[in-house]
């Protein structure tokens, strides 16, 4: 193979579309100084945008955590009708756009939705507010914890398991003791990818809030908002808070990857 | 087709996996590569391939040099341990892959891979996939597939090395059948002298890089010219500085010249012969092999302190080769 | 468990299937043919199937790369591949209008046109083939390719005849997802594309216009085409994929 003309192609190819234009993020935002950048990243409503990404996050990744390892043991050790149901909805998330996805819940619980009329009742607001951004966030990144997991959980098997039951364990003790640990680093990574997209999350969040500025505005819809009331300059700085972000999260990929794989 | 192996050397990092190796094999020969792990015989083998290069020498098939030459190139029939088999192609397929690389008409083709699924006997096979094939039907297809183009050198790398014992067995037998039929040279590469010892007519014994002896199966036995190839191929105990065979030392109970005493451990029946293992004056575990007939002639306990006499012994020199009693 | 995945997936579900039949099937029909509608899908599919093959060829080179090369920087490029997995996509879509947009340091300015939705789309897509065909040439048997270079095949005759039909079902499962993204992608478009209807609007963008000017059902019944067309197309990469692994299974 012209092993250096492949080189050189994957390359560029990796270059042009995600290195360079990353480069370019840093350079614009501090291009006319810090003071500006810091200026657009702490008005109030930046911070008050960082601060919702932050709560929907913090709320959103456990529960997918806890609900991700749940159908992981459910898939992988028991048997049940409609298990292979469950394994292609559990990939929905992933084939769906987030678009559609805000949509559905517009109208699940909408004032004019299936829900609406009960909530509506009992004074909680969901759409254009948080929960229902909660609810887009939860959606989107429902089904990496459990992908991650299923497959570590078949190669182990559950003879240790069973070892743990024969000495007497019970069923918490088993799980806490014997399965979580050897799955640790799956669950892990699967929380590192969870988190990347539930702080990324952009379309489904832009339909169910509303977009109120200072009330219903995560960072990645902040930055939308700024690009288009012309203040790019603002809309870099939350950019490169958020690029930063990612970055972080690609070096605990990195990090974390070669445990994964060879647990 | 004759190949000569000359001076070749070739490490990996810090590892010498042949030093300054050079072999003649006759055309139309059978021959092993016999050598424990590690002795280089795999990377041998992969050299005259082409697989692998040599940084330093020469390889010649049919007089010429053909050490610059691809694998592609060489013509040579190579026969994997792990098969390789082209997991996603039929059998028919595989067998015929050498061929339509070749570009040869497809009726040309079709009779060729017939004959030679006949050949292997894998006739009725020919649509299945390897993965519905045994071990020992896979190592068959593989054999037909280096086949088919007809090569000059048939080459095996521990080609039975991944099947049960009594499959070995029957597929050693066949390749002795096979060359007798098709002539072609080969050279198969094992650790197993009783396998070399079986298929060879000719054997190269390896240790650690370089060759140790090359002969026919009963020279190596009966004239083994290292410590080494004397232990390898065949039992023998150490007596003293000389390295004697476990039939040809005898046992009795007089002191006897130029003997060793030895106590007798141990006496095990094995059908026509009878195996006597003692340990000697030194300490030294010794292993006889006698006749059942002598066994009964001598009457050994356990426990008997006896003397044990070599009748043809073996001391190596180490810095030249060796001295023969 | 099963009530959880009922709430969170089935019923978003089922109410999109039920408000797009709001209207009626006269309602549907209007929705979904309208010329905008139509000219979003077709824009959609189409530079999705695009991008999707792209990537399959630069996925499988990179992959590659990886795999069978060594070279100083290569855990890093390793490690760059997964960036959009980690990047927001509206920060995506910023950082390439940054290089390929009005300002553009090296004078190329796409944005607004379609080649900037392709720009896009290559960008979220990118590790989806990289990352499934990866561990298939990891496990490669590389006695396979010896085999087939020792009967006399060339190195492209060895890709082509052994490696290739090895890897195919890689390619297609990174495929497969990669088209799933693109075709619902949304952030990385909203800027760098103006979303202009006819030109540069994607479906995603006039389902979300719709829901904007308050058309929930026209919304939904295009979102439901733009589903069970994509479901359609995986289909047929799953019939592919079946057929390339029925030897695996014989």
């Amino acid at each position: 193979m012209p092993r250096l003309g492949l080189r050189s192609v994957a390359i560029l190819y990796l270059t042009a579309i995600l290195v360079a234009p990353l480069g370019l993020v840093f350079y614009r935002t501090f291009e006319h100084g810090f003071a500006p950048a810091w200026e657009a990243l702490t008005t109030p409503e930046t911070l008050h945008a960082f601060k919702l990404t932050l709560i929907i996050t913090l709320i959103a990744v456990p529960v997918n955590t806890v609900f991700g390892v749940i159908c992981a043991l459910a898939i992988v050790r028991q048997r049940f009708p409609g298990k292979g149901v469950l394994n292609a909805f559990i990939d929905l998330p992933l084939a769906l756009s987030p678009v559609v996805v805000g949509l559905a819940l517009f109208l699940l619980y909408g004032r004019t939705g299936w829900f609406g009329g009960w909530f509506e009742q009992h004074d909680i607001q969901v759409l254009f507010a948080l929960p229902s951004m909660i609810l887009a966030t939860i959606f989107v990144s429902l089904p990496f914890v459990a992908r991650e997991v299923v497959p570590t959980l078949r190669e182990i098997g559950d003879e240790q398991e069973q070892a743990a039951r024969t000495l007497g364990a019970n069923n918490w003790q088993t799980f806490w003791r014997i399965t979580l640990p050897s799955i640790r680093w799956a669950v892990i990574y699967g929380v590192i990818l969870t988190t990347a997209r539930s702080l990324g999350e952009y379309g489904a969040v832009a339909v169910v809030s509303g977009r109120l500025q200072g009330q219903t505005e995560t960072a990645t819809l902040r930055v939308q908002e700024r690009y288009e009331s012309f203040d790019v300059a603002g809309a870099y700085a939350v950019s490169l808070v958020l690029a930063l972000l990612a970055v972080g999260v690609l070096l605990a990929m990195t990090l974390v990857r070669p445990k994964e794989e060879t647990a | 087709m004759s190949i000569q192996v000359r001076n070749v050397s070739k490490r990996f990092n810090d590892f010498v996996a042949l030093d300054d190796v050079s072999l003649d094999v006759e055309g139309g020969a059978l021959t092993a590569l016999l050598g424990p792990s590690g002795s280089g015989k795999s990377t041998l083998l992969r050299i005259i391939a082409g697989l692998e290069s040599p940084d330093a020498g020469e390889v010649y098939i049919s007089g010429t040099d053909a050490t610059e030459v691809k694998p592609q190139k060489r013509n040579v029939g190579f026969v994997f341990q792990h098969y390789a088999a082209f997991k996603h192609m039929t059998v028919r397929e595989n067998v015929a892959f050498g061929l339509k690389v070749r570009k040869q008409p497809k009726a040309e083709i079709r009779e060729r891979v017939s004959e030679l699924l006949r050949l292997v006997q894998l006739e009725g096979f020919g649509d299945r996939y390897p993965a519905q094939l045994s071990g020992g039907q896979r190592q068959r297809m593989a054999l037909a597939r280096a086949l088919a183009p007809q090569p000059d050198v048939l080459l095996l790398d521990e080609p039975f090395g991944a099947l049960d014992a009594r499959v070995r067995a029957e597929l050693r037998a066949w390749l002795r059948r096979l060359h007798e039929e098709v002539h072609v040279t080969t050279i198969f590469v094992t650790h197993d002298q009783a396998e070399a010892m079986d298929v060879a007519s000719q054997i190269a014994v390896m240790n650690a890089g370089h060759i140790e002896q090359v002969g026919a199966p009963t020279d190596l036995y009966d004239e083994p010219e290292t410590e080494f190839v004397m232990r390898f191929v065949g039992d023998a105990n150490r007596i003293g500085a000389h390295w004697v065979r476990p039939h040809d030392l005898d046992v009795s109970h007089d002191a006897r010249d130029g003997g060793v005493e030895a106590i007798v451990d141990r006496i095990s029946h094995l059908g026509f012969d009878a195996r006597v293992d003692l340990t000697a004056a030194d300490g030294e575990p010794v292993s006889i092999q006698i006749t059942r007939e002598r066994l009964e002639q001598i009457e050994l306990e356990h426990g008997q302190i006896v003397w044990l006499v070599p009748l043809r012994r073996r001391a190596f020199d180490p810095e030249a080769l060796l001295a023969v009693d | 468990m099963t009530t959880f995945l009922t709430i969170v997936v089935v019923l978003p579900l089922a109410a999109l299937f039920w408000e797009s039949t709001k209207e009626g099937a006269d309602g549907f029909w209007d929705a979904v043919s309208s010329p905008a509608a139509v000219a979003a899908l077709k824009l959609t599919i189409g530079t999705s199937l695009v991008v999707s093959l792209v990537n399959a060829v630069f996925g499988t080179i990179t992959a590659w790369v990886l795999v069978r090369d060594d070279f100083p920087g290569k855990t890093m490029m390793n490690a760059v591949i997964d960036l959009p997995f980690a990047l927001p996509t509206i920060v995506a879509g910023l950082t390439l209008l940054a290089l390929y947009g009005p300002r553009s340091p090296i004078g190329v300015n796409v944005a607004y046109t379609r080649t900037a939705i392709v720009l896009a789309l290559m960008f979220v897509t990118l590790p989806f083939v990289v990352r499934t065909v990866q561990p298939v040439l990891q496990e490669l048997d590389r006695e396979m390719e010896e085999a087939a270079k020792s009967l006399g095949a060339s190195e492209l005759g060895t890709f082509v005849r052994v490696i290739l039909p090895n890897i195919l079902p890689g390619i297609l499962s990174g495929v497969t997802l990669a088209f799933a993204k693109a075709v619902g992608e949304f952030g990385s478009l909203v800027i760098i594309t103006g979303n202009l209807p006819f030109k540069t609007e994607v479906s995603s963008v006039y389902i979300f216009g719709r829901i904007e000017s308050g058309d929930t059902a026209a919304a939904a019944a295009v979102a439901v085409v733009l589903l069970v067309l994509s479901f359609g197309l995986l289909l047929c990469i799953g019939v592919i994929r079946h057929v390339a692994t029925r030897h695996e299974r014989a």
